[in-house]
């Protein structure tokens, strides 16, 4: 089957291009970071980030035949249709809106800011008791769906707000890790949360067009998170 | 020699559970410390555990007793464990895991609103009298994941000063060989920096890629075992591989104990839940080395399924659908990512699968790492400078075999451990070792080889060369003359790998130069391994064999100690003299 492959080299490299590669996959239904590993067999230099390949570190976030994804959890089946069968090519190119550092690898500096600017730890003032802090199973549910997110960028980067404005409106998933936070019942600061993310931008610039939710390979909903924490900040304004 | 240098009180290498809580504790302290990790730490391979740590928190059986966990744990290691460091851990233990509740890991809940704890394997009440135990305190089925991440986020908030995506290629040591800190490579610029430290902490994993099998991630490549190696520091039980009973066939992906622990078993082609002839008490929650030989015997009396007979199938769909959503959503994905099966509905086929490094750099409670004077033999020392914690310390704790759930507690207590240890050390004023320009030189020449390569084999061929070298012989079942032969063609593998070529020579973000040094790294450990296996000539816990099927107390009930320089191996004595309880002696082990 055809491969082709975003490179660009900082210490040779001009510009970027699309480099084409031929990979035998035997027909089978491959993951697309298997196909990875083959194309380097044949060239060392092409270099992509991977680590568990079982889609929950986070490391392989990459743009496949136009939506984002994780190679490790992507087969060939499903990237799009004739690219099992070869009759299509394999596209693959860095996650969109971020600085190339080299090929598929991406600078997530600006993405880790937004997360680090949410205070992404829990915050209590009361002193901890020799035990846990107790928590109800109905209270424990509420942080489903939140906390399983594994920081690989595929959500931020497909979002036309966070491409217009990625150092002042949060994205996707630092808004999902911040109401994280605000619905855990041993979190304390939600107050000052809730006066963070209140100006035009922080979570503002959200319109709600929802490809975080289309692209995010661990199935979580970022707009819900937002829409949650839109009715916080309303009430905290009544 | 000029290169830059970085001067810190403490580097901590390795951003995973062990090393995070280090540089936590660390950091809480105000001392000057850096975490040197070769992924973003969320990406280390403490998020792929799944089902829980194991501990006595009292929470699903209010008379638990750290003192039955310590019972199981000691019994568990084939009576190789160290018992003072298995007492610290289990005493401890609830201490360490309500710190993680007080951080935010998002633990499962009990309706009383404590931690919920599941059955895992080689667990018990009473000392092996009170029938099962619900020790393993979990988040769902991503537990690994929910503590890595809360301990990034309390790093965050303490101000660790991370150097993420730098690999650490060699340990500086001086002419005394005290460690002086490491050599690293910023990834992203391909800059070569010296990072100098009063105290080097390892918390580098483990090495489960020495297998062509595996659940470990891509980056398990030992890099820790092999610089401490490559440095003279010896290895501990480096024989002692565990292999998980249930890897799914094929892909090698996870599937945690804690589906049997929540009822799940093990079936054969005939259906027959066939552990209930070798483990008549514990069945599917036997102890995991007890678990994966009852599975290859299976497969190899003919009774696997598949068109190869190769597999045995992990019964779930009598859970019912609302259970496994609840207590096992990741498995539920993976199974159907990986297995294209719904646990919902059919039984996902696994078979035992190389999980996790029992053996490692020797250590004491503290983390500080432990040679022998003489190489396999004489006094015991401290390596100056230089301590281990996590997959890459044998400190030990899992002996011959880890019981399930223990790693994760096993990170975050002697992470926490080295660092209020060296926290203390450090306000005592600790001693920074000096290294010559020749010694730093000498810590740059892998580095300067691959870089002067004109010609030689491939780096992927050669692994892969490797690895089903490991896996042939050195696997669930081992063999003297398999062994032999394993240990001759290993040989051979670190001539060539010393001659191979690195062909793509630029700096920026160069993952060939790292897959090049990591596979350097992979052939220090194999070789341990592999030489340690062979010597150990008895059975016990993992290690298996049919030419010497019995464990040999008389001769074997110590730890054996590689030593690299002279590529002997050494015995060394296991602590059997905990500080508050009665030494647990060794008796015949059964489930």
């Amino acid at each position: 089957m055809k491969v082709s492959i975003y490179r660009y080299n900082p210490e040779t490299d001009r510009e970027p291009s699309m480099k084409e590669y031929e990979v035998d996959t035997n027909g089978k239904d491959l993951m697309v970071l298997d196909i990875l590993a083959l194309v380097k067999e044949q060239d060392s230099s092409m270099s992509y980030r991977r680590s568990c390949r079982e889609g929950v570190c986070g490391s392989d976030g990459m743009n496949i035949n136009g939506k984002n994804g994780l190679a490790c959890i992507t087969p060939l089946s499903q990237v799009a249709p004739g690219v099992l069968e070869g009759k299509k090519p394999l596209i693959l190119r860095p996650l969109p809106g971020l600085p190339v550092i080299r090929d598929l690898v991406v600078d997530m500096g600006m993405f880790y800011n937004q997360y680090e600017k949410v205070q992404p730890f829990l915050q209590n003032t009361s002193p901890a008791p020799a035990i846990e802090r107790l928590q109800t199973p109905e209270d424990r549910a509420k942080l489903d769906g939140l906390y399983e997110c594994i920081l690989c960028a595929c959500c931020s980067t497909s979002c036309p707000s966070f491409w217009w404005n990625p150092d002042k409106f949060l994205g996707p998933a630092a808004l999902l890790q911040s109401y994280r936070f605000l619905a855990d019942s041993r979190d304390t600061a939600t107050e000052e949360r809730l006066s963070k993310l209140d100006d035009p931008f922080s979570l503002f610039r959200c319109h709600g067009i929802m490809n975080c939710v289309s692209v995010c390979p661990k199935g979580l909903n970022p707009t819900r998170a937002i829409g949650h924490i839109r009715s916080m900040l309303l009430e905290r304004g009544i | 020699m000029s290169i830059r240098t970085i001067t810190f009180d403490a580097i901590v290498v390795g951003g995973g559970g062990a090393g995070m809580r280090a540089s936590l504790q660390m950091a809480q302290s105000g001392f000057k410390t850096a975490l040197i990790s070769k992924v973003f730490p969320t990406r280390s391979h403490t998020v792929s555990a799944q089902g829980g740590i194991t501990c006595a928190i009292a929470s699903a059986d209010p008379n638990d007793d750290w003192r039955w966990h310590m019972y199981d744990t000691v019994k568990g290691s084939d009576y190789i464990g160290d018992q003072d460091a298995i007492e610290y851990m289990c005493n401890v233990g609830p201490e360490a895991v309500f710190e993680l509740d007080h951080m935010g890991l998002p633990f499962s809940r009990t309706e009383e609103g404590r931690i919920y704890q599941r059955p895992f394997g080689g667990q018990s009440k009473n000392f092996g009298e009170g029938g099962q135990a619900a020790r393993t305190c979990a988040a769902a089925d991503r537990t690994g994941h929910a503590l890595l991440h809360t301990l990034y986020q309390q790093n965050l908030k303490n101000g660790t000063q991370f150097y993420n995506e730098w690999y650490a290629s060699e340990l500086v040591k001086d002419d005394e060989g005290n460690v002086c800190g490491v050599i690293a490579i910023d990834i992203e610029s391909g800059e070569t920096v010296f990072f100098k430290a009063k105290a080097t902490v390892f918390a580098t994993g483990g090495a489960g890629r020495i297998y062509a099998s595996t659940t470990n991630a891509l980056i398990n490549t030992g890099d820790g075992v092999g610089m401490a190696l490559r440095a003279g520091v010896p290895v501990q039980d480096i024989e002692m591989w565990q292999f998980h009973p249930t890897g799914i066939a094929g892909a090698g992906t996870l599937v945690t104990e804690g589906c049997r622990g929540e009822g799940g078993y093990l079936i054969n082609k005939d259906g027959e839940r066939f552990m209930e002839r070798y483990a008549p008490n514990a069945k599917d929650l036997a102890s995991r080395d007890v678990v994966a030989r009852s599975m290859m015997m299976e497969i190899l009396d003919g009774r696997g399924a598949g068109p190869n007979g190769d597999h045995v199938f992990l019964k779930l769909d009598h859970l019912g659908e609302e259970v496994l959503h609840s207590r096992l959503p990741g498995i539920c994905e993976l199974a159907i990512t990986f297995a294209q099966t719904d646990p919902v509905k059919e039984p996902i086929p696994v078979v035992p699968t190389c999980h996790y490094m029992m053996g490692g750099i020797p250590t004491n409670v503290h983390g500080q790492a432990i040679k022998l004077s003489g190489g396999h033999e004489g006094e015991e020392q401290f390596v100056n400078g230089l301590f281990a914690v996590g997959e890459v310390a044998c400190v030990s704790v899992h002996g011959a075999n880890r019981l399930g759930g223990n790693s994760l507690l096993d990170l975050v207590v002697f992470g926490r451990a080295a660092g209020l240890y060296i926290e203390d050390q450090l306000r005592q004023g600790m001693t920074q070792y000096e290294p010559t320009d020749a010694n730093i030189d000498e810590a740059m020449a892998r580095l300067r080889r691959w870089d002067e390569s004109t010609s030689g084999e491939s780096i992927p061929a050669l692994r892969k060369e490797l690895q089903s070298v490991m896996q042939n012989h050195f696997g669930v079942f081992r063999k003297g003359d398999l062994m032999a032969e394993g240990v001759a063609k290993l040989a051979d593998l670190r001539e060539r790998i010393g001659k191979a070529h690195l062909d793509d020579k630029s700096k920026p973000f160069n993952t060939a130069r790292i897959e090049a040094l990591e596979l350097e790294n992979l052939l220090e450990v194999a070789e341990a391994t592999a030489i340690a296996a062979e010597g150990r000539t008895e059975s016990r816990g993992a290690h298996s064999r049919y030419d010497f099927p019995d464990r040999d107390d008389e001769n074997w009930l110590c730890h054996s100690i590689f030593d690299p320089k002279a590529k002997k191996l050494g015995k060394r004595d296991v602590n059997f003299k905990p500080k508050t309880v009665d030494t647990f002696q060794p008796k015949a082990r059964t489930y």
